[in-house]
């Protein structure tokens, strides 16, 4: 028999007897569907994850932070010394570090692979204002060099400007009196900040985009000169040596360095006493936990198709007792046990195509309603997430995956059919 | 003296071991020519469908030799038993073995689809055993919808579609009326007479066994000169 034929026999055969192809057909449908929807929900998590993570961070970068020698906590607090450098706190519960000075930067910077150190600086300006539209607050995250933004409109910094310039979510359009998104682009926006001596002063900085709020919030960013002027409208009246105390620092490096040299470089900052952090490290942690319950879903939709594996086994088995006469004919007519069994094997992995297929269309027609209704109404704020993202990849590898179950399970009862002696099946009644 | 396409020596089977034996051939040794129409006849129990079934090479024997146009059966396997069973032999079944639920064409085209051959080919052929044997307006009738004569007519046209030389044929009227059975009987001795394709039948009737051209009496196992003995 021709494998075409084969292929074409096994399809006939599994619909002849419609009600019980059916019924197994629903089984792998539950299991491919869930299968497909679980793979859905982790791309899709992922996707937005790693399209936030270019928005706090770009991938040559690190964050350097001077950690606190390691204490016992029963022994107390350190004693003072005049020369230790202030602790700071990191922002995290519970973890502070040390303060990192001008020295700190330049031990930093003479780091091999480190091609630059800006320290991290902290403005708290009081209000931006436009127009007439009134004062509001505004706060700004520290952001350093180097990030790349979501935009709405207009376009990110402009590479080695001294001009300042910021770039506004887009929440903050409407109440600065903007009529779009676009029309705020190219404006001016004056910031007022309070130096230390209570005095209030203002930057002027102009609007160059619009950006989508994040899952990290939806705070302006500055470019490096408005950040410079700001602080230093900020540090007005503050002794010279106390300013220059940073909780981080920024280093770049080599955007194409490998992952081992970029651990190299951790290696060597923690041998210099500083501790670095890539945003994949932030991020990586995140997306392990993700990564964690998507499996464990996974491992469910497994779960179902494995039971759906043994309906295949009896609907195949029923299917072998049922036609073992033909069997017997098509021997006896000069098939070999080897055809008999791709005849019988095919048909099976036609049935896990038929109920993974319909699982896996269901699945994206259904996560596609879902994914819309959820953007439009419980994510609202959470511009850019599709909860159900469906790659090819994903869906190509749940039908494969459901066709190798099907096939596996194909096995006893097909081999059970090639085995069978001809004269033995005619017999049988 | 003309080629023998079947023969035998002192074939012998049995079914079982130790008390639960059962010695269904005790010897045979027969010997069946190019074109010849021969009539297996015995009573049930008589090991004549088991010498059948060894013959079609359905079976083996427990001893005893077989060769198929001078061929060692015992050393036919694989492909090369497959190919010979397709090419070489025609089935017709008391109990038709029709697959169910499929069309009358598409029985009658197995022999040729497992034979690899194209499917417009495999058509045209079919419809001709079909046309041949009178059914030709069945074709895309459902099998299990035809009557008994009819139903064996498909069969005949099933074991006839891949021009085989020989045509076993177990109890072929077993299950038809004498009417359609007769109809049957013709069918089969005209395909021996007029094609010469070697047929070999199997039964306990009398009066169709008399049509063959010669007829072997299986008694327990053995050779007898007739049944009345």
């Amino acid at each position: 028999m021709r494998a075409v034929d084969i292929i074409k026999t096994a399809i006939g055969n599994s619909f002849r007897s419609r009600l019980r192809t059916s019924l197994t057909v629903i089984a792998i449908f539950i299991g491919a569907f869930t299968l497909t929807i679980t793979n859905g929900l982790g791309a899709g998590i992922n996707n937005y994850i790693d399209s936030q993570v270019a928005s706090i961070g770009a991938p040559d970068v690190m964050s350097v932070t001077k950690p606190v020698e390691a204490t016992d906590d029963s022994t107390g607090p350190k004693p003072y010394e005049p020369t230790d450098p202030s602790e700071v706190s990191s922002g995290r519960p519970g973890g502070s570090v040390l303060a990192l000075t001008d020295d700190d930067l330049d031990a930093i910077r003479a780091i091999d692979g480190i091609t630059a150190v800006e320290p991290l600086v902290a403005v708290s300006p009081d209000y931006v204002e436009y127009g007439d539209a009134g004062k509001f607050q505004l706060s700004v995250s520290p952001l350093s060099a180097g990030v790349k933004i979501e935009l709405a409109a207009g376009d990110s910094f402009t590479e080695g400007t001294d001009e300042n310039e910021i770039v506004l979510p887009t929440t903050y359009i409407d109440t600065l009196g903007f009529s779009s998104n676009k029309d705020a682009v190219g404006k001016t926006v004056t910031i007022g900040i309070t130096n230390a001596l209570r005095e209030q002063t203002t930057v002027e900085a102009t609007v160059v985009g619009v950006q989508e709020p994040t899952l990290f919030g939806a705070s302006p960013s500055l470019n490096e000169p408005l950040t410079t002027a700001l602080y230093d409208a900020q540090n007005v009246g503050i002794p010279a040596d106390s300013t220059n105390q940073y909780g981080s620092a920024t280093a770049h490096f080599d955007a194409d360095s490998t992952d081992a040299q970029v651990a190299q470089l951790k290696r060597d900052l923690v041998d210099a006493g500083y501790a670095g952090t890539t945003v994949a490290d932030q991020i990586g942690t995140f997306q392990t936990v993700i990564d964690g319950i998507i499996l464990v879903l996974n491992a469910f939709a497994v779960i179902a198709l494995l039971a759906a594996g043994f309906g295949i086994i009896n609907t195949l088995l029923m299917s072998v007792q049922e036609r073992t006469r033909e069997i017997g004919l098509m021997k006896a007519m000069g098939m070999s046990g080897g055809r008999i069994f791709a005849l019988f094997s095919t048909e099976a992995v036609f049935i896990g195509f038929l109920g993974s297929a319909i699982g896996a269309g269901v699945a994206m027609l259904v996560g596609g309603v879902i994914s819309r209704v959820l953007a439009n109404g419980l994510l609202k704020d959470l511009a850019g997430l599709q909860i159900l993202t469906f790659t090819p990849a994903a869906i190509g590898t749940v039908l494969l995956l459901v066709m190798g179950i099907a096939f596996v399970a194909a096995v006893l009862p097909a081999s059970r059919a090639a085995r069978q002696s001809p004269i033995d099946s005619l017999r049988y009644e | 003296m003309t080629t023998s396409v079947l023969s035998t020596r002192n074939l012998t089977k049995q079914y079982g071991t130790g008390s639960a034996r059962f010695d269904a051939l005790k010897g045979v040794t027969i010997d069946i020519a190019e074109g010849e129409s021969v009539a297996i006849v015995g009573k049930s129990g008589s090991g004549k469908s088991t010498l059948m079934h060894i013959l079609a090479l359905l079976d083996s024997p427990t001893s005893g030799g077989l060769s198929v146009d001078g061929t060692d059966a015992a050393k036919l396997k694989g492909t090369r038993l497959n190919t010979l069973r397709n090419r070489t032999f025609g089935f017709v079944f008391q109990q038709f073995f029709l697959t169910p639920n499929t069309s009358v064409l598409d029985n009658v085209m197995l022999p040729l689809k497992i034979a690899k051959v194209g499917s417009r080919d495999r058509k045209r052929r079919a419809l001709e055993a079909l046309e041949q044997l009178e059914l030709s307006d069945k074709a895309r009738s459902k099998a299990t919808d035809l009557s008994g004569g009819q139903k064996q007519r498909v069969v005949i046209a099933r074991a006839l579609v891949n021009n085989p030389r020989i045509i076993f044929a177990d109890e072929p009227t077993g299950n038809l009326d004498s009417a359609t059975g007769a109809v049957v009987e013709d069918l089969l001795f005209r395909l021996n007479e007029e094609q010469g394709i070697t047929l070999v039948i199997v039964t306990h009737d009398e009066e169709l066994a008399a049509r063959a051209s010669r007829r072997i009496y299986l008694k327990d196992g053995l050779i007898v000169d007739g049944l009345a003995a």
